[in-house]
């Protein structure tokens, strides 16, 4: 026990200290975490092999990242980005995955060897090219979103290249493999599928892969449902993983990809009103797995083989960023991406990624690449990731610069998101809110703790989603970063002040529009840092206070110029009495100095509107007051 | 000579169809001695805020109310203005000499053709005497009326290729209005600000 605990702790405190300084210094999370490894494996000796026996337990980092990835795909996204995401995305992958094998051949090894690593790194860095894009704000350019469309093609090939990858194996390697295994006596793997014949196989696959997805639509959503009307977040938590393992689960029974099972999950979901919430439960998990993953990747490097053939290493790495970006280049020009923006979309992603590990660890494992070779090409895809940050520099630095003159001449970026308002709470106060907004075509993100409100408002075709706003997790799902506004119309009180008090810290530029339950609630949200705010009741109250008067005779004009300086005095004291209300004493919200106020200000009410009755020239009440009576004695006939 | 400031207050209630006014009102704004002031959207429910639009006047020498003609007159928020702002005290009355000695003018846009605003026309009328209401009300406040500068037959300006003609004139007439170059008495006597324009404006042009 002891040894596990000292083991946890020197792989997070690795984590904790490296890789805050890593991003801060522009390399991004995933090069953090694979320094953090080098630095606990090779370079200080104080973790060994147990490694290897974490790096599996980590894979499933990947497991869970690819039920994210599906979670994020909605059909309808997919099918409107289709040219760019086939043409773009499929002729890259296609394309560098050919030239790379081409290299791989010329250095004499088998065409199965040379295949895989083609596929290996045809793949780039989705990690830390989207997280320097939202960085650097480049995410909403041409060459952003064309980026974002090839790295998304990449996250799904990856499904089919695990599927396609074990048939590569070497027979030389598979036997050694069994050699060994017969030896030690290795356990039998766990499988319902052993000794079947193949035509009951594939009927089991397929039932295997009818029940994720007929069960992911129809049996999980009055599961999820009914687990959040419990309102016990943890059980939520607990369910997401349950479904995620369980089918990881059901897939390796079966033999086939866990990551492929879990993708098809995510996307059988990816319409549903769990969505957000699922992510920003498994989020976190599939982070510190992966994380995990990384620092193991680190913690192998084998830094004999880097100085044996470190010329080597260099000059492949060299390559491949050349060839990738070469590629890229020609892309962009057949598929007409202009100016820096060609640049951008080049020099982004010619880095290979964390899917490379992901794909070389599963190749070994799978007989297809010895092991001599993996660990050179790990040096290689660790590198070329290295050096990432320096392309954007040159990018920055040197190509923007000579585009920058130009740019002002040719037509404005397509826009093709427009701000987004996320609305937390829709009850009866945010579903009107909502239903303004969406009648007018402005996109809302619609978010609210009830799950049955949630079912109703899917019902009447209002898109919405389950979960708790007030968690952070929750609001960057639904994407809080690219928001223009938040809607703060949630149910509780304090929750309220939380979370507007929490959103316009950490993202200051975020406007926030909150419903405030009475005077004193609105006090604490402006205190709390809310743009504006609205006390619920107040309109309909004056509403209803303006037809009383006109049921007692009032005209309905003069009603509603009474309503209006109402409105007004009210408006011109309530800087005022917010004022008095901060110098409150602890404990005393309401002092002597605010009631005082607060019967000062219901004088100038009334006295404002017997002004306005007697027809008398004020101040307070101007609106078309006629002149006095002998005013014309002034004007003198020509 | 004295550099003017001009206070413009524009009225249009449906900006995002407008295809002559919208142009004119947001070149006006670029200019540092103009000032823009949308009256729709700065009022959306015509709560008109007397006292800024007071001071707003006692700061500027030249007001002009820009608008495109609404059965003959101003869109209902330019006369809302007018009802709320031009105050017994203020703009007249023995004590109201707030806007005494200021230029008043009005750039609007007619859809009818220049032609029919004529006794002979199907408007019976011509422009200026459709305006005769402000330039009453311009006499009263004691200010100095100019013909208005108008552009007709707009809805068919931008397919005529007439917008971008009209905005050069439109932006030379503020800047003399801004150095004071203008004949005021001649630009108060024309059926047209366009008339005098057109005789003074630059000919390379």
């Amino acid at each position: 026990m002891t040894t596990y605990f000292v083991q946890a702790f020197i792989y997070l405190l690795a984590a904790v200290a490296i890789v805050p300084i890593a991003k801060k210094l522009g390399l991004g999370s995933v090069l953090g975490y694979l320094i953090a490894g080098v630095i606990i494996g090779p370079v200080t000796g104080l973790v060994g092999h147990e490694t290897v026996t974490i790096q599996h337990f980590a894979e499933f980092g990947v497991v869970m990242m690819l039920f994210l990835v599906g979670l994020e795909l909605e059909p309808k996204m997919l099918w409107q980005m289709r040219n760019r995401l086939l043409g773009l995305g499929g002729l890259q992958v296609g394309l560098t995955t050919i030239l790379v094998m081409l290299i791989a051949l010329a250095f004499k090894q088998t065409w199965t060897v040379a295949l895989a690593i083609g596929l290996i790194f045809s793949l780039s860095s989705t990690a830390i090219v989207l997280q320097t894009f939202n960085e650097k704000g480049l995410g909403k350019t041409e060459g952003g979103r064309n980026a974002f469309s090839v790295l998304l093609f990449q996250d799904i090939a990856v499904i089919p290249m695990l599927a396609f990858i074990p048939v590569l194996a070497l027979p030389e390697l598979v036997e050694a493999a069994m050699h060994l295994s017969d030896a030690a006596d290795h356990h039998e793997n766990l499988s319902l599928v052993a000794g079947l014949p193949s035509w009951l196989y594939g009927i089991v696959v397929i039932a295997a892969i009818g029940v994720v997805v007929l069960g992911g639509h129809y049996l999980s959503r009055p599961l999820l449902h009914f687990v959040a009307t419990s309102g016990l977040r943890e059980i939520f938590v607990a369910t997401a993983l349950m479904l995620v393992i369980g089918i990881a689960a059901l897939m390796s029974l079966v033999g086939l990809s866990p990551a492929l099972g879990t993708f098809l999950a995510g996307v059988v979901l990816a319409n549903s009103e769990f969505r957000h919430e699922l992510e920003s439960n498994i989020e976190p998990f599939k982070g510190l797995l992966l994380g995990l993953f990384f620092i193991t990747v680190g913690a192998g490097v084998d830094f004999g083989i880097l100085s044996s053939q470190w010329i080597l290493i260099i000059s492949l790495t060299f390559a491949v960023i050349i060839i990738k970006a070469g590629v890229l280049f020609s892309l962009a020009s057949i598929f007409k991406i202009q100016n820096s923006n060609r640049w951008l979309f080049g020099l982004s992603l010619a880095q290979a990624g964390e899917f490379g590990f992901v794909l070389l660890s599963f190749s070994v494992q799978n007989h297809v690449i010895p092991t001599d070779t993996a660990q050179t090409l790990q040096l290689v895809v660790a590198l070329s990731m290295f050096l990432t940050p320096t392309l954007f520099i040159l990018f920055d630095k040197v190509i923007l610069p000579r585009y920058e003159h130009s740019s002002n001449d040719r037509e404005a970026d397509e826009i093709e998101e427009t701000g987004s308002v996320i609305i937390a709470g829709v009850g009866r106060f945010g579903q009107i809110v909502n239903r303004l907004l969406v009648a007018n075509g402005v996109k809302t993100v619609v978010l609210d703790h009830e799950a049955t409100q949630v079912d109703n408002l899917r019902q009447i075709n209002i898109k919405s989603y389950f979960g708790d706003a007030t968690q952070p997790a929750l609001l960057h799902t639904a994407g809080i970063e690219e928001a223009e506004l938040l809607v703060v119309a949630i149910d509780n009180r304090e929750e309220a002040i939380n979370l507007v008090h929490y959103v316009k810290h950490t993202y200051p530029k975020i406007k926030v529009l909150a419903r405030a339950f009475d005077k004193g609630h609105s006090y604490e949200l402006k205190f709390a840092g809310a743009d504006y705010i609205q006390v619920e009741t107040y309109h309909s109250a004056l509403e209803v206070g303006a037809q009383a008067m006109r049921d007692v005779g009032f005209h309905p004009f003069h009603v509603e110029q009474q309503k209006q300086t109402f409105m007004d005095i009210e408006c011109a004291a309530s800087d005022n009495l917010y004022q008095q209300w901060q110098q409150r004493s602890e404990g005393e919200r309401y002092s002597h100095g605010y009631r005082q106020m607060f019967i000062e200000l219901e004088q100038t009410i009334k006295k404002a509107m017997q002004q306005g009755r007697g027809g008398n020239h004020n101040l307070t009440d101007r609106a078309w007051t006629p002149p006095p009576k002998d005013y014309t004695d002034d004007f003198k006939d020509e | 000579m004295e550099n003017k400031k001009i206070l413009l207050l524009f009225a249009h209630p449906t900006l995002d169809r407008s295809e002559v006014n919208k142009p004119l009102f947001e070149a006006a704004s670029q200019l540092p001695y103009v000032t823009a002031v949308d009256l729709y959207r700065e009022y959306p429910k015509y709560h008109i805020d007397i006292n800024r639009e007071q001071s707003r006047l006692i700061e500027h020498d030249i007001v002009i109310f820009q608008f495109p003609l609404y059965w003959y007159s101003t869109p209902s928020i330019l006369k809302e203005w007018q009802d709320l702002v031009l105050e017994y005290g203020f703009a007249y009355g023995s004590e109201g000499k707030a806007l005494h000695g200021k230029t008043f003018l009005c750039a609007i846009t007619a859809g009818g053709k220049e032609e029919a605003y004529r006794a002979e026309g199907y408007n019976h009328f011509t422009i200026r005497e459709l305006l005769r209401p402000l330039e009453q009300t311009a006499l009263l406040t004691g200010m100095h009326y100019l013909a208005p500068f108008g552009l007709f037959s707009s809805r068919t300006a931008v397919e005529e290729n007439r917008c971008d003609k009209h905005k050069k004139k439109w932006l030379w007439l503020l800047e003399q209005l801004h150095r004071n170059t203008i004949d005021l008495a001649a630009a108060a006597e024309v059926e047209k600000l366009n008339h005098l324009l057109d005789s003074i404006y630059p000919a390379s042009e």
